[in-house]
C-alpha cells in the first residue's frame, strides 16, 4: 500500500488530541455544562416551575444571599431559571444538528458515489436551499406551525444540513478515486460493502467535526428565535430569558444581571462547541494529512500552533 | 461567447431559484397547518354566510392548484379547473404586479411599508459590512503574516469568541453600556419630534444613532472575515511562487502586496457571498434590539403581532435580495477569476 494512513487509531487520537489545548478547553467547558443541565434540580436554589409570591421589591431585585444573580421581571431566581436553561440549548442544539448531520451526511455520501443525474440533482437541490437565508425561514415555519421544543428542532434540523452535504459529497468524491476503493470495486464488492467498510469510516471524522460546528450553530438559531420571541413558553431557554428581559424593562431598571447571565450562558456553550470543533479539525483533518506531505517539509504550511507539533 | 453564455445560466439559475422560493412561501402560508388565512375562519362567532364571503374575498374557495382541492392538500379536487384560476397561480401574479397583501397591524400596503424600510437596513449593513470587511482583512494579513506568534493566537481566539457570540446579545450589551454611559441614543433612526434646523443636524443625530447598531455589526463579522483571510494568506504563501519571489529578493511587503494578497481575493469574495444569508440574520438581530426601522425589525414586530402578511412579504424580499446578491457575487467572482471562464 502506498496510499497514506487514512485514520488515526483511537491511541494516536488521544494523544495529539490531549496535546491540542483548544480542543481540551472546548471539552471542558462542555463537560461542564452538561453536569450543569443533568443536575439542575440539584444544583439550583429555587425550582423554576414553582410559584412565588411576588411583592414590589421582587421584581428586578438586585443580587444578594438569597438570589445570587438577583431576580427577573416576575421575581423569580436569575441563577436557578439559567442553570434549567442549559437543557434546552444542548437538547436542540444535539437532536437539531443530528436530524441536520443525517439528511447532510447521506445526500452527500449517496451524490459523491453515484454521480451522474443523481448527484446532479441533489446539488442543485443543495445549492438552493444554500442560497436562501436561514434565519428568515425558521422563523417563519416556526412563527407558522407554533413554537414548541419539538417544532423547534425540527425546523432548525431539516434546514441546516446544506453545508454538511456539501463537505461529505467533496469528501466522498476523493475517496472515491482512491485504490483501495478501485481495487475493492474490481474484485466484485458491491456498492453497500464499499459504501459501509470503505467510504463511510473516512467521510465520519469529517463528520464529527461538522456535527460539532453544526451543534453551535443549532444552539445560536434556538436562542435566536427565542429572542425573537418563538420560544415554547412551558421551559425555561436563555433566548427566552433575554426576551422576557429586554421586552419587560431590565433596560430601563439597569437589570444588568438578566441582560448578561443568560447570554453568558449561550458564549459558553457556543465556544465550547467551537473550540473543541476548532481544536478536532487540526487534530483529524485528513486534508491537511494528504496535501502538502512529502518532498519539501519546508514548503509546508506548518500548523498554526507550535504545541500541535512536534 | 463563452462568459456570455456563463452569465446566461447564472441568471437562469438565479431565476429559477426565486420561483422555488415563492412557491416555498406559499406552501408556508397556506398549506402549512396553522395557516393564518384559515385560522380566522375558525372564530366560532361567524357565521356561515360570513364565512363563505371570507373566502370568496381571499379566493379561498379556489383550488390551490389543479387537482388539489384548497383546504386539505391530500383530498383531491377537480382537474379540470382553469390553471389560471387557481390559488397559486393568483399569488404569483399579484407578486408579479408587486402585490403583497395588507399588513395586519398597520392596515396598509405591505410593499410601500417595505419599500421604506430596505433603504434603512441596506445603510446599516453596508456600513457594518464595509467596517467588517476592511477591518477583518487588515487583521488577517497581519495574523498571517505573524503566524504561529502570539499575536496571532490572541487573533485566532478573538475571532472565535467574535463568532460565538449571539448578535442579538452583544446588541443588548452594547446598548445597556453605550445608553448608561456614553449617552448615546437607546433606539430607532432619528430622535423623535425635533425638528432638524439643516440636514447636517439630521445627519449628525443619525450618525449618533448608527455608532452602536454598526459597532455591533462589525464585531460580529469581523472574527470570520479575519480568520478567512489568515487562512487563505497562509496557503498561498506556502505556495512555490512565493518562494521564488523570496529568492529573487522581494521585499517582504512587497510579495504580501502583489503576489499574495492577489491570490487570496478570490475566497474573500465567495466568503462575502455566502455570508450575505448570515448577514440578514444579523440585520435581524440588530435591527431588533435597536429598533431600527428596517427589514430585520419588521421581521421582529410581525412575529410579535402576528402580522402575517407582512412576515411573508419581508420574507420573500430578504430571500430574493440574498439570491440576488449571490448572483451578482457569482458574476464577479467570474469576472476576477479567468479560470472559472474557461471552465
Amino acid at each position: 500500500m502506498t496510499d497514506q494512513p487514512l485514520l488515526l487509531s483511537g491511541a494516536a487520537f488521544w494523544k495529539s488530541f490531549r496535546r491540542n489545548r483548544i480542543a481540551l478547553a472546548g471539552l471542558i467547558m462542555l463537560a461542564l455544562a452538561l453536569f450543569a443541565a443533568v443536575f439542575a434540580p440539584v444544583i439550583a436554589p429555587y425550582d423554576p416551575a414553582a410559584s412565588v409570591e411576588i411583592t414590589i421589591d421582587s421584581i428586578y431585585a438586585r443580587p444578594s444571599a438569597a438570589h445570587l444573580l438577583g431576580t427577573d421581571d416576575a421575581g423569580k431566581d436569575v441563577l436557578s431559571n439559567f442553570i434549567y436553561g442549559s437543557r434546552v440549548s444542548l437538547t436542540v442544539g444535539i437532536f437539531a444538528s443530528f436530524i441536520s448531520i443525517v439528511i447532510g451526511g447521506t445526500l452527500g455520501i449517496v451524490a459523491g458515489y453515484l454521480g451522474g443525474r443523481t448527484e446532479r440533482v441533489i446539488m442543485r437541490f443543495t445549492d438552493i436551499m444554500l442560497v436562501i437565508p436561514d434565519l428568515p425561514l425558521t422563523v417563519v415555519i416556526v412563527a407558522i406551525t407554533k413554537p414548541r421544543l419539538l417544532n423547534i428542532i425540527l425546523v432548525i434540523g431539516l434546514i441546516g444540513w446544506t453545508t454538511t452535504a456539501r463537505l461529505v459529497r467533496a469528501q466522498t468524491l476523493s475517496i472515491k478515486e482512491r485504490k483501495f476503493v478501485l481495487r475493492a470495486r474490481s474484485i466484485g464488492a458491491g456498492h453497500f460493502h464499499i459504501l459501509r467498510r470503505h467510504i463511510f469510516p473516512l467521510v465520519l471524522p469529517l463528520l464529527v467535526v461538522n456535527s460539532v460546528l453544526i451543534i453551535s450553530l443549532a444552539i445560536l438559531n434556538e436562542s435566536t428565535l427565542s429572542f425573537l420571541g418563538l420560544s415554547d413558553p412551558t421551559v425555561v431557554s436563555w433566548g427566552q430569558m433575554l426576551n422576557y428581559a429586554f421586552e419587560r424593562g431590565a433596560m430601563s431598571s439597569r437589570a444588568w444581571w438578566v441582560l448578561v447571565t443568560p447570554g453568558f450562558g449561550i458564549v459558553w456553550l457556543v465556544l465550547g462547541f467551537t473550540l473543541l470543533g476548532h481544536g478536532l479539525e487540526q487534530v483529524l483533518n485528513p486534508r491537511t494529512e494528504w496535501h502538502h506531505l512529502t518532498d519539501h517539509p519546508l514548503m509546508v504550511s506548518l500548523p498554526a500552533f507550535p504545541e500541535t507539533h512536534p | 461567447m463563452k462568459s456570455l453564455r456563463l452569465i446566461a445560466s447564472r441568471l437562469v439559475w438565479a431565476i429559477f431559484t426565486i420561483l422555488f422560493v415563492m412557491t416555498l412561501n406559499f406552501v408556508i402560508f397556506r398549506v402549512l397547518p396553522g395557516d393564518p388565512a384559515r385560522g380566522g375562519l375558525r372564530d366560532p362567532r361567524l357565521t356561515r354566510e360570513a364565512i363563505e364571503a371570507i373566502r370568496v374575498r381571499f379566493g379561498l374557495e379556489k383550488p390551490v392548484i389543479n387537482c388539489v382541492q384548497s383546504l386539505n392538500p391530500w383530498e383531491p379536487g377537480p382537474c379540470a379547473v382553469n390553471p389560471f384560476d387557481t390559488q397559486f397561480f393568483i399569488y404569483l401574479r399579484n407578486l408579479a404586479q408587486g402585490e403583497l397583501g395588507i399588513s395586519y397591524h398597520t392596515n396598509r400596503p405591505v410593499a410601500e411599508m417595505m419599500s421604506q424600510m430596505i433603504w434603512n437596513t441596506i445603510l446599516l449593513i453596508g456600513l457594518g459590512q464595509i467596517l467588517a470587511i476592511i477591518l477583518g482583512m487588515g487583521l488577517g494579513i497581519l495574523a498571517a503574516w505573524k503566524a504561529r506568534t502570539r499575536l496571532d493566537f490572541g487573533a485566532l481566539l478573538f475571532s472565535l469568541l467574535a463568532w460565538s457570540l449571539p448578535t442579538f446579545w452583544l446588541g443588548i450589551i452594547l446598548l445597556f453600556w453605550g445608553s448608561n454611559q456614553l449617552g448615546l441614543p437607546i433606539g430607532g433612526r432619528l430622535t423623535p419630534g425635533v425638528d432638524f434646523p439643516n440636514t447636517a443636524a439630521m445627519l449628525k443625530d443619525l450618525g449618533r444613532h448608527l455608532v452602536l447598531p454598526t459597532l455591533t455589526y462589525t464585531i460580529v463579522f469581523l472574527g470570520e472575515y479575519m480568520l478567512i483571510m489568515r487562512s487563505t494568506l497562509i496557503d498561498v504563501l506556502s505556495e512555490d511562487f512565493i518562494l521564488t519571489a523570496k529568492a529573487k529578493g522581494l521585499h517582504t511587503f512587497q510579495i504580501l502586496k502583489d503576489h499574495a494578497l492577489r491570490n487570496a481575493m478570490l475566497p474573500m469574495v465567495t466568503l462575502i457571498a455566502i455570508n450575505l444569508g448570515f448577514t440578514v440574520a444579523g440585520a435581524i438581530q440588530i435591527e431588533s434590539v435597536f429598533s431600527w426601522p428596517g427589514l430585520g425589525g419588521a421581521v421582529f414586530d410581525a412575529v410579535g403581532q402576528r402580522d402575517y402578511p407582512m412576515l411573508q412579504g419581508a420574507f420573500l424580499l430578504l430571500a430574493v435580495t440574498v439570491i440576488l446578491a449571490n448572483l451578482a457575487a457569482d458574476l464577479v467572482y467570474s469576472w476576477l477569476d479567468p479560470r472559472v471562464r474557461t471552465d
